[in-house]
């Protein structure tokens, strides 16, 4: 709730130097070389042996499950990506995410802009309204939720996901975008205006184009909180119509590793598989999600 | 009045999706939750007298030996996460404050389990803590056999092997998060304390992190509402009659009962306390912990 509107408010600022106040403990830099590289493997250890998992035989990991493969074997993935059982729910994963960024970004920025510049009678009201919506988690309202979308028909659809995902993603949303699109001075919106330009002109030409930061940070927590989503894709898909080719990855994992749990080796390539987009998005993203925790906490 | 239709189509979408998927499916919980519902659930069954109970769906849920555990497993994953998990990650922060080399890409790997999706970090350590799986063949390998468990499935230990996935899962991000924080602690105060005979430790027990303290306020709320809205990782690590027995959150027992259970008007109950109790923790915490670094950040509003 409010705790995680200063966490999110943070305007983009330009970086620190960093405080490096150990500098003058050299006789500690072996050790902290010891922690960095325990906490390291800690962190990327099982990630690295599901990934090796994966490029083993069943066989060869029950006979020495910590072993590294022998033989290598690729025939695991090959069955996997030769199946359009994994890129159907790719596809999925894709779609929900994408529809839940794209409906985000665009409701979102629209009313933020609304509530950062204009002048009317209840806009602290509303702006109140959506961060109250914090302290609503998905988890009390999945229930009602699912129940809502049976009666609208939406049940066991991919809209039946997204549309819930946009509205759940709007609070952060707009308490990130509306410090951003107030921060832009008043000046260029009156220069704006002198030369003829509506709000709404001003909105697409001036506004939009200069809130870019904003909307990709707030477009990559939207996508990757659909991406990584399972409570709301559990009670609305996996218990509708929808063949489980075309569950979402998170959802079509756990029916894989259910359906297969003899045969650990496939399991594994499909959940090692499984990690690939996440991991590839974050290497891409990293400076957005990483430096948008770091604007946050100085805020 | 242009003004007033630009308004209008502007946070008309907004406000819709908002009021009716998240404030109205929160108001129904309440209401469904006096009533004793079908599975198939129809509007008309609200209108129906015969299934309108009252608060009996509550007094079941109160009176239920495996709810207030549920409850009490949520409190007790929130302490432990704070007790261990707090302590581990502003150690880690305080050590790796410095130039080195790689800190970078230990940044990287460092928050490679934040990035994956819980249930697919979930179903790994699933492999990993099998009987047969890679975790007690290390331990064989390293001579450790004696420390064998059958991790997930002993209702003894399952609730804090399961601790111990989260704590892996979100370490990362709270040492990241940590990390941030002390950027913004001036470098000329240790400096000066260093100049006055204070040794590392001094530093950083009297000055670094009582500065970090806003951070660490932060990190722990939000630490706080997760563990107690805990669901995907309890849900697909543990198998449901060990979580049953020892692992149930109050999310994995709504869900539950509720959806798979068919009885959406107790699941609702459920969902009402686990509202209030994620409320009164939110609430009370923000009113003695957050206060101070919150003054003024919300409560004026917009301007």
């Amino acid at each position: 709730m409010t705790a995680t509107s200063t966490i999110t408010t943070g305007t983009p600022r330009s970086k620190l130097p960093p405080a490096m106040v150990g500098r003058r403990f050299d006789w500690g830099q072996p050790f902290v070389y010891l922690i960095a590289l325990v906490v390291a493997a800690i962190a990327v250890g099982p990630v690295i042996y599901v990934f090796l998992g994966g490029f083993r035989t069943t066989a060869d990991l029950n006979a020495d499950p910590a072993g590294l493969p022998d033989p290598w074997t690729l025939q695991n993935w090959a069955e996997v990506l030769g199946a359009p059982r994994f890129w159907g729910n790719v596809l999925a994963s894709v779609i929900l995410a994408a529809g839940t960024t794209a409906g985000v970004v665009v409701v979102g920025i629209m009313a933020a802009f609304v509530i950062a510049r204009y002048d009317f009678r209840g806009r602290e009201g509303l702006y109140t309204l959506f961060t109250a919506g914090l302290m609503f988690p998905l988890t009390v309202a999945a229930l009602p939720l699912t129940l809502m979308l049976r009666t609208m028909g939406l049940h066991g659809t991919y809209l039946g996901v997204i549309i819930p995902s946009i509205a759940f993603a709007l609070p952060t949303t707009i308490i990130i975008l509306v410090p951003f699109l107030r921060a832009i001075p008043e000046e260029l919106e009156e220069a704006a205006a002198i030369d003829g330009t509506t709000r709404i002109g001003f909105f697409w030409r001036i506004l939009l184009p200069l809130s870019m930061p904003g909307l990709v940070t707030v477009g990559v927590l939207a996508f990757v909180g659909s991406w990584n989503g399972y409570l709301l894709p559990l009670l609305v898909i996996s218990t509708g119509t929808l063949p489980q080719e075309l569950w979402p990855l998170p959802l079509g994992v756990t029916q894989f590793s259910t359906q297969y749990s003899q045969d650990t080796a496939a399991v594994l390539a499909y959940t090692s598989l499984a990690m690939i987009p996440a991991l590839a998005f974050f290497l891409a993203a990293e400076k957005r999600i990483v430096g948008g925790l770091q604007g946050a906490v100085k805020g | 009045m242009r003004q007033r239709i630009e308004i209008a189509l502007l946070v008309g979408p907004a406000l819709v999706l908002f009021l009716g998927f998240v404030i109205l499916p929160v108001l129904l919980a309440a209401v469904y939750s006096l009533y004793n519902l079908p599975p198939a659930f129809r509007w008309e069954h609200l209108a129906d007298p015969e299934r309108f109970v009252g608060i009996a769906n509550y007094e079941r849920a109160i009176g239920n030996p495996e709810f207030i555990r549920a409850i009490g497993n949520n409190f007790v994953i929130l302490a432990l996460s704070l007790v261990i998990q707090g302590p581990i990650a502003i150690g880690v922060a305080l050590l790796l404050n410095r130039r080195m080399r790689g800190r970078g890409v230990l940044r990287l790997m460092i928050f490679v389990p934040y990035v994956l999706a819980e249930v697919i970090a979930g179903l790994s350590w699933k492999l990993l803590l099998q009987p047969q799986g890679g975790v007690n063949a290390a331990l064989e390998a390293l001579g450790l056999g004696f420390l064998q468990r059958n991790w997930l499935a002993d209702p003894d230990i399952a609730l804090w092997t399961l601790f111990a996935i989260l704590t892996w899962k979100y370490v990362g991000f709270a040492i990241i998060l940590m990390l941030a924080g002390l950027q913004g602690v001036p470098e000329e105060l240790s400096e000066a304390a260093a100049i006055d005979g204070a040794s590392w430790w001094q530093i950083q027990r009297h000055i670094t992190i009582p500065l970090l303290g806003p951070t660490i306020r932060i990190w722990a709320f939000l630490s706080m509402i997760g563990a107690l809205q805990l669901f995907d990782m309890v849900w697909v690590t543990v198998a449901p009659t060990v979580r049953g027995m020892a692992t149930e959150t109050m999310a994995t027992y709504m869900v539950q009962q509720g959806s798979f259970g068919g009885q959406p008007g107790f699941g609702s109950a459920i969902a009402v306390i686990l509202f209030l109790i994620s409320l009164t923790v939110a609430l009370v915490y923000q009113r003695f912990a957050l206060r101070r670094d919150l003054a003024g950040s919300i409560t004026r509003g917009v301007r």
